[in-house]
């Protein structure tokens, strides 16, 4: 373990930042330092550190927002469509943006591409929340075991681990349909496949880190049964570290539902998520790029949202945690 | 370091042997009776019974394995269910593509990559590191199918400055080559850019707060020096574990790239067999790309070993 601890710190320590903008170097450098004096005070439990901290970071909390924004507009999504996302209107195909009725104009079918994009958010959403839930089913209870009972399991899992991360993610979830047949349940079971890996690791890494520290041994002395210790010690310990995984592993299933869409292997027509308009725009793209401009932008959103959001949860975990992610 | 060497290839060897039997066992995922899937929804009883022996689904699943795989060291991947060609000769022609299409990208990102990190690690907390780390942040949001499609537009049909799709043979004529290669091993490049170029970043500040650096700046060593000698050398241990994974998210990404920019690489192959669900041409490419992963992971960790001595094991 060459883990190197780091503070935050109250300056940085170039001394490259001149004085003189003490408003933009105030703003991310003096949150830690009070939070973590107000960790101090409660010494409550990681979780609950870990939830006021993350309240504290700015980033964090408008990429939550952001997010929260999204999920509303998956859950109420097909009653506020202004159009059947689903019905054509051959007179109308290929509309620009701001046409009238349809804000942001139409596709090569005469479809309303608002409609869509908004239909398209709750299957893209449902398709992340699918992937991760497949990986983490497979990667949290193996790497936990993996790391709590070490030994022969541990490196046979080890080893399977390292097999799974050998072969190139996209292409084995092109395989993985191929052999399954397409549709969006197939894609984002093997995209959670794919996913596993990252948890099982760093769930093992995480317990195996949480069996030497000095409170389990305590308690473990003290004659605390061992499911109470998992229940008690372990488990509550692997949570923060999991959510920040959860926030960076969502960006990447969604990129790859949009991928896996796109080239048709996710997502079946008439449906619309994000990823099989940029393909069923692919061909007009010439004459009408919006087709695959506003889908793209809104992928791209929700991924640097996951990715922000990942980014502060690591920082209120108050150490740079090393996984590749 | 013969120690090293053996170790880790030692280590290389289960893990293909499981991977083997992953590649293998995709034909068992087949949902019902593969012979009946494979042939099509309207094959007669006998075509079903010709799949079946072609593919020798009849046979015990270990004769199954034991032929597959010894067939596959002797460089024989079976033939395609759909254009009778052999496996082999389909990869043959499109590994090189994808293996040039991956390469230009790989050093693309490190080009866009190391100068980045070290200015924002250097420059830590100014407007140029904010301004870098949001770039890397949307240069992993962009999703890279998006992203060329964005470039074609702007590029090839908007100012025509570069063809939109297509490949040329580096051989046949090299600046031909470079034209083509360029936007699609720009797109692919730009995502692993950003993911190197925060890896690096990170792990440049955490060198930067260790004793030795301080020491070295106490002794009166120039900037260039304390950075080029003791900070990079050190801190370029992560980028190595990323430049692994690099590589193998490189291999799966040009799928994506080379569908858009219509360049004849594996990943063409790879979809052609996915909608006809030829399946020993799946396994094939699979298995391919797998093992060229898993060479060049092995050779990245061997030159690292080669140059870091506190990586070998004692």
């Amino acid at each position: 373990m060459t883990n190197v601890e780091k503070k935050p710190k109250a300056r940085p320590p170039s001394a490259e930042v001149a004085p003189e903008a003490p408003a933009a170097s105030a703003m991310p450098a003096g949150s830690p330092a009070s939070v973590s004096a107000e960790a101090l005070a409660h010494g409550g439990g990681a979780w609950a550190d870990f939830r006021r901290r993350v309240g504290g970071n700015r980033g964090a909390m408008i990429a939550l927002g952001v997010l929260a924004l999204l999920i509303v507009v998956a859950l109420i999504g097909p009653f506020i469509t202004p159009a059947d996302p689903n019905a054509q209107n051959l007179r109308a195909v290929l509309l620009d943006p701001f046409s009238p009725g349809h804000l942001l104009g139409t596709d090569q079918l005469g479809r309303d591409i608002l409609s869509r994009l908004i239909v398209g958010t709750r299957v893209s959403l449902l398709a992340i929340a699918l992937a991760l839930l497949v990986a983490m089913a497979i990667g949290v209870p193996l790497g936990f075991l993996s790391g709590f009972l070490s030994g022969r399991f541990d490196q046979v899992v080890m080893r399977l681990n390292d097999a799974a991360m050998s072969f190139p993610p996209l292409l084995l979830a092109i395989a993985l349909v191929g052999v399954l047949g397409p549709s969006l349940r197939n894609a984002m079971f093997a995209v959670g496949i794919l996913m596993a890996p990252r948890f099982l690791r760093l769930v093992r890494g995480v317990v195996l880190g949480l069996k030497e520290e000095t409170f389990v041994e305590a308690s473990r002395s003290i004659g605390t049964p061992t499911w109470m210790v998992i229940l008690r010690h372990i488990l509550p310990n692997t949570l923060s570290p999991l959510t920040v995984a959860v926030a960076v592993t969502a960006g990447y299933a969604m990129l790859s539902e949009a991928g896996l869409s796109f080239l048709g292997l996710g997502v079946q027509p008439p449906d619309a998520s994000w990823g099989s308009m940029i393909r069923e725009g692919f061909l007009y793209f010439g004459r009408s790029p919006w087709l695959g401009i506003f889908p793209g932008v809104l992928i791209a959103l929700t991924v640097f949202t996951f990715v922000t959001l990942g980014d502060g949860l690591r920082d209120a975990l108050g150490r740079e945690e090393r996984t590749e992610s | 370091m013969l120690k090293f060497f053996l170790t880790r290839v030692a280590t290389t060897v289960p893990v293909l042997l499981l991977v083997t039997f992953v590649v293998f066992g995709l034909v068992l995922l087949i949902p019902g009776d593969p012979a009946v899937t494979i042939a099509g929804p309207e094959a007669t009883v006998e075509q079903v019974a010709a799949v079946r022996e072609r593919l020798g689904l009849d046979r015990p699943m270990v004769v199954q394995y034991w032929d597959w795989i010894t067939s596959a060291l002797t460089g024989d991947l079976g033939t395609s269910l759909f254009t009778s060609r052999p496996v082999a000769t389909s990869i043959g022609d499109g590994l090189p593509v994808t293996l040039a299409l991956a390469g230009s990208a790989l050093v693309i990102s490190l080009l866009i990559a190391v100068p980045t990190a070290i200015l924002s690690a250097l420059r830590r907390g100014t407007w140029l590191d904010r301004i870098s780390s949001i770039g890397s942040s949307l240069g992993i949001a962009l999703p890279s199918f998006w992203l060329g499609l964005m470039f074609v537009l702007l590029f090839s049909l908007t100012l025509g400055w570069l063809p939109a799709t297509g490949y040329v043979p580096i051989e046949k004529d090299p600046a031909a080559w470079a034209s083509h290669i360029l936007l699609p091993a720009l797109t692919l490049g730009i995502a692993g850019a950003a993911e190197s170029a925060r890896q690096l970043r990170g792990s440049i500040i955490g060198v930067l707060q260790q004793d030795y650096v301080r020491t070295a700046r106490a002794k009166g060593l120039r900037g260039r020096m304390v950075i080029g000698k003791h900070v990079m050398k050190n801190a370029s241990v992560p980028l190595v574990t990323v430049l692994g994974l690099q590589i193998t998210a490189l291999l799966g990404g040009a799928v994506l790239v080379e569908q858009i920019f219509g360049v004849p690489g594996l990943g063409q192959v790879a979809l052609n067999a996915v909608t006809t669900r030829d399946i020993p041409v799946i396994q094939g490419i699979v298995l391919v790309a797998v093992l060229v992963a898993m060479l060049s992971n092995l050779l990245v960790d061997l030159t690292y070993g080669y140059l870091n001595p506190k990586v070998r094991p004692r």
